[in-house]
């Protein structure tokens, strides 16, 4: 950095030197030609209106300075403002009017200033060119070679490469000591829990009754109606010690198609209730909420990355990033006629893990 | 070093330089000359929107609580009075509803952020097509490349403090990306978040790495992104009287002193008029994070776009259970790619270096059309990018055009995988044609737009040569050849030679030479 000691003085210093005749390196594949045309050198440099004619100067020095003095009116305006136009609890209307007049007032503020110091810098202060000389970014020859006599004597004294046992057992503590930190990462998460038992269970169980999301009144069968779609949760949700992480496993989906569109499996026919079918709503892609349901088509659609999922065909995935389908709830209903799970779901819900088999 | 005598300033600078030599510094910088360029100003914008957002951030910090205890909202916002939320996103509406200019500095700070990433982004482009990311400037490329990767990891994280709805959507997301991982996934996903998803940790954290870690990171490589500008002196575009050995424009004091330092004021005032006017991140709309809800069009801030759209694009299905274990190809495939993406963008410096075998420094710039190839490379890149980007508005793109989901997917699919090729062939050949251009205008003179009548009848548009600066700008330029492929001193032509044999004929096989003295003389005898 301290090579360049001519500080833009030398105008006319480097531009007849011709280019690659003094570059240092190979020019690999670069054709280097004698053939080139010359570089004419610096143009003549050429006067602004501001330096020809003293009224336009003038006319300048006025602009800049009304600028500067237009950003003290607006930070005045933004300090007068933050007292006239005060937020009124009652009135939304003021917070708006609060941002509005104190970030005009700032806007006035810094515009002044930046308009006004680019157009003194432009239009007033001395505009001829400078020249500065590079060089080499690569050290001098014997700048190197210095260096290399340094680190040559500083292993000399310290026996650095001599000294094999010393050195490789340093290097060895070095690696060896930031490792316990890694371990200390491990209390990020409590102890004594394991993800995959978290992730293989949600808090639906036998007899668990379906809750309208986020009302928590549970839902009977024959409020249903056909077409019909409800955002749903477990009962007593809202009074479980991990509310938001249970819900975030736990929310579902409940439709109602004619039984006669429901193309189910035989293993899972009693898993729904009279054309009343429940799935996770939880994507089986990253984990968004699907929570769009097309009631003609009957697809689930997720907003997030528009995995689609087919309701009549146990929502298995008919577009989109998606793998798998979504896990279905086995419902039932009981004796007053409230749906009620048969049994927690069958399968982890959610986005796929490595340890989900 | 002392000074004569002189009034309170002289004995001031006095005073200081006895303490600290700081007049060598004012020597050495003092009339430092920068060239001028309006593309020059892209990084100026990234330094000065990031010190906007240090500043206004500052002020954000006095008043955000970041914890996710549960809390009754009792604020001013009315619909929201009762609702159970976070202490982080009740503080964030305090600050939006309950203190004068806190809305103001919120929107500044979030305004200041997306021109951040976007001034970053910007930048890396003028560089990379203009070639400045050659010899002494390989390194610089990457450390630049850090920041725009730490830019948007500040992004991401501040977008995740408030706690909202939107915004928890988004780290369900990422947590579901990175359950996705082999072997490591569940539990990396365990311990980030402490627990089960969403837990009452993670804020905290995020805001941890959003206003320590990652500013000082930020801080660190922006010192040492400019001072290696400082020394490798800043490149220039080619004209006259500017060499490789030279940089002309203008000194630091007093100009460029004035011209930065209110440039500075210019873009935070910029900042300040969106902030005034425009709405950024209503996190009053969207209410607190619960698992269950979403709104639809459901979208990342822009720059997070391009990862959001890979994940949109794969096709279904790709997920495989093999020896008892889940391999989620839905998500490792767009991780991947992305992955490489920024990897080749990474190590482009070095790949077009050792294809030249050019070891000299450069410091004069490329104009784009003068390295076709690279221009088509650059091209290439910039329609994958904006491909991926365009597929995380993919639902919003279909309801505003009235276009099916699946048609606007599968059109991006193909634009991702052909776009780049067509983008390539087409700016190759816009480059090799300007190119053309050039050189017949330095042959034959540009057209004057003067039409005479010779005696015989015939028309003819009169062609005035070009003077000796705009020549020298359209005939300065650096141009290179195929590689010739030579057996090595044991007689063997080794594969990297191949490698680097094709792909340099690659780059190089078409080639405009740039008009030499002769031909210019030869043409003047042709008049």
């Amino acid at each position: 950095m301290a090579q360049d000691g001519n500080s833009g003085r030398e105008l006319a210093a480097a531009d007849q030197s011709d280019h690659g005749q003094e570059r240092v390196g190979s020019p690999g594949t670069a054709v280097v030609t004698s053939d080139r045309v010359t570089d004419p050198g610096l143009p003549e440099h050429r006067k602004r209106v501001t330096d020809l004619d003293p009224k336009k100067n003038k006319r300048a020095e006025r602009v800049v300075y009304t600028l500067f003095y237009l950003s003290i009116a607006g930070s005045v305006f933004a300090i007068a403002a933050y007292m006239a136009w005060p937020i009124n609890p009652e009135d939304l209307m003021s917070v708006r009017a609060n941002n509005l007049f104190i970030g005009l007032g700032l806007t006035l503020a810094l515009m002044g200033i930046g308009i006004g110091a680019v157009h003194w810098g432009k239009a007033l202060m001395a505009d001829h060119e400078g020249v500065d000389l590079r060089h080499p970014v690569r050290g001098t020859d014997a700048t190197r070679e210095r260096a290399v006599e340094i680190f040559a004597e500083a292993n000399e004294e310290s026996g650095f490469g001599r000294r094999a046992l010393i050195r490789n057992s340093l290097i060895g503590a070095l690696i060896a000591f930031p490792l316990p930190a890694v371990v200390l990462f491990r209390g990020l998460a409590p102890e004594g829990e394991n993800p995959v038992d978290l992730l293989n269970e949600t808090a639906w169980e036998k007899g668990t009754r379906l809750a309208r999301d986020p009302s928590g009144q549970p839902i009977k069968a024959s409020e249903v109606t056909l077409g019909s779609v409800f955002h749903v949760i477990p009962e007593g949700l809202g009074d479980m010690p991990h509310m938001l992480e249970e819900k975030a496993k736990a929310i579902v989906l409940l439709m109602r198609l004619k039984p006669e569109d429901l193309v189910e499996l035989p293993e899972r026919k009693n898993w729904s209730y009279d054309g009343i079918v429940a799935y996770s709503k939880v994507c089986t892609h990253v984990g968004c909420p699907v929570a769009l349901y097309e009631q003609q088509t009957h697809h689930l659609l997720c907003p997030c990355h528009q995995s689609q999922f087919d309701v009549t065909n146990h929502c298995a995935v008919i577009f989109g990033p998606a793998a798998r389908p979504l896990p279905q709830l086995p419902i039932a209903i009981d004796d007053e006629g409230y749906l009620i799970a048969q049994s927690d779901f069958h399968e982890p819900v959610g986005p796929s893990f490595w340890e989900r088999h | 070093m002392a000074k004569k005598s002189g009034g309170l300033t002289a004995g001031a600078a006095n005073y200081l330089d006895e303490r600290t030599s700081i007049s060598a510094v004012v020597k050495e910088f003092g009339r430092k000359i920068f060239p001028d360029h309006w593309s020059f100003l892209l990084g100026e914008v990234a330094l000065y929107s990031f010190v906007v957002i240090l500043l206004s951030g500052s002020f954000l910090t006095f008043f955000f609580q970041a914890s996710m205890a549960e809390v009754h909202y009792d604020g001013s916002y009315v619909p929201l009075k009762g609702v159970a939320m976070s202490a982080a996103m009740s503080s964030t509406l305090d600050i939006s509803f309950d203190i004068r200019g806190g809305l103001l500095m919120r929107q500044v700070h979030h305004w200041a952020a997306l021109l951040f990433v976007a001034s970053i982004g910007l930048h890396m482009l003028r560089i990379f097509f203009t070639g400045a990311f050659r010899k002494p400037r390989e390194l610089n490329w990457v450390i630049g490349f850090v920041l725009f990767i730490l830019a948007m990891a500040e992004g991401f994280t501040g977008y995740s403090l408030p706690d909202d709805l939107l915004s928890g959507n988004g780290l369900r997301i990422i947590d579901g990306m990175i359950k996705g991982f082999p072997i490591v996934g569940t539990w990396i996903s365990f311990l980030l978040f402490g627990g089960e998803f969403p837990g009452t940790d993670i804020v905290g954290r995020l805001y941890t790495l959003h206003i320590l870690l990652l500013p000082a990171l930020v801080v660190a490589f922006i010192a040492l992104h400019l001072v290696f500008v400082v020394v490798h002196k800043h490149t220039q575009f080619p004209g006259a009287g500017r060499t490789q050995q030279n940089v002309v424009g203008y000194p630091v004091l007093p100009v460029y002193a004035a011209k930065a330092g209110g440039f500075f004021f210019i873009v935070f005032g910029v900042i300040m008029l969106m902030a005034t006017f425009f709405t950024i991140n209503p996190i009053w709309n969207y209410g607190p994070y619960d698992p269950s809800p979403v709104s639809a069009g459901t979208q990342p801030d822009w720059y997070i776009g391009f990862a959001d759209g890979a994940l949109r694009l794969v096709p279904p299905h790709l997920e495989f259970m093999l020896f008892d274990h889940t391999f989620s190809f839905n998500i490792l495939i767009p991780v991947g790619i992305l992955g490489l993406f920024i990897l080749t963008v990474l190590i482009y410096p070095f790949i077009e270096a050792w294809v030249t075998g050019d070891k000299r420094e450069h410091h004069i710039l490329d104009r784009p059309r003068n390295a076709p190839t690279r221009t088509a490379i650059g091209a290439a890149g910039v329609t994958f990018y904006a491909a991926l980007w365009a597929a995380a508005s993919s639902d919003i793109i279909a309801t505003h055009f009235m276009v099916t989901m699946e048609g606007v997917i599968h059109t991006l699919q193909f634009c991702l995988i052909v776009g780049p090729f067509i983008a390539y062939f087409i700016t190759k050949r816009i480059c090799l044609g300007l190119q053309k251009k050039d050189r017949e205008i330095v042959l034959h003179g540009f057209e004057s737009g003067r039409i005479v009548r010779l005696p015989g009848g015939e028309y003819i548009e009169v062609h005035e040569p070009v003077d000796e600066y705009e020549r020298w700008e359209l005939v300065s330029y650096e141009d290179y050849k195929p590689l010739m492929i030579r057996p090595n001193s044991r007689g063997k032509i080794t594969t990297t030679q191949r490698v680097r044999g094709s792909l340099s004929r690659w780059f190089f096989e078409d080639r405009i030479a740039p008009t030499t003295k002769n031909e210019i003389e030869r043409s003047h005898g042709d008049h």
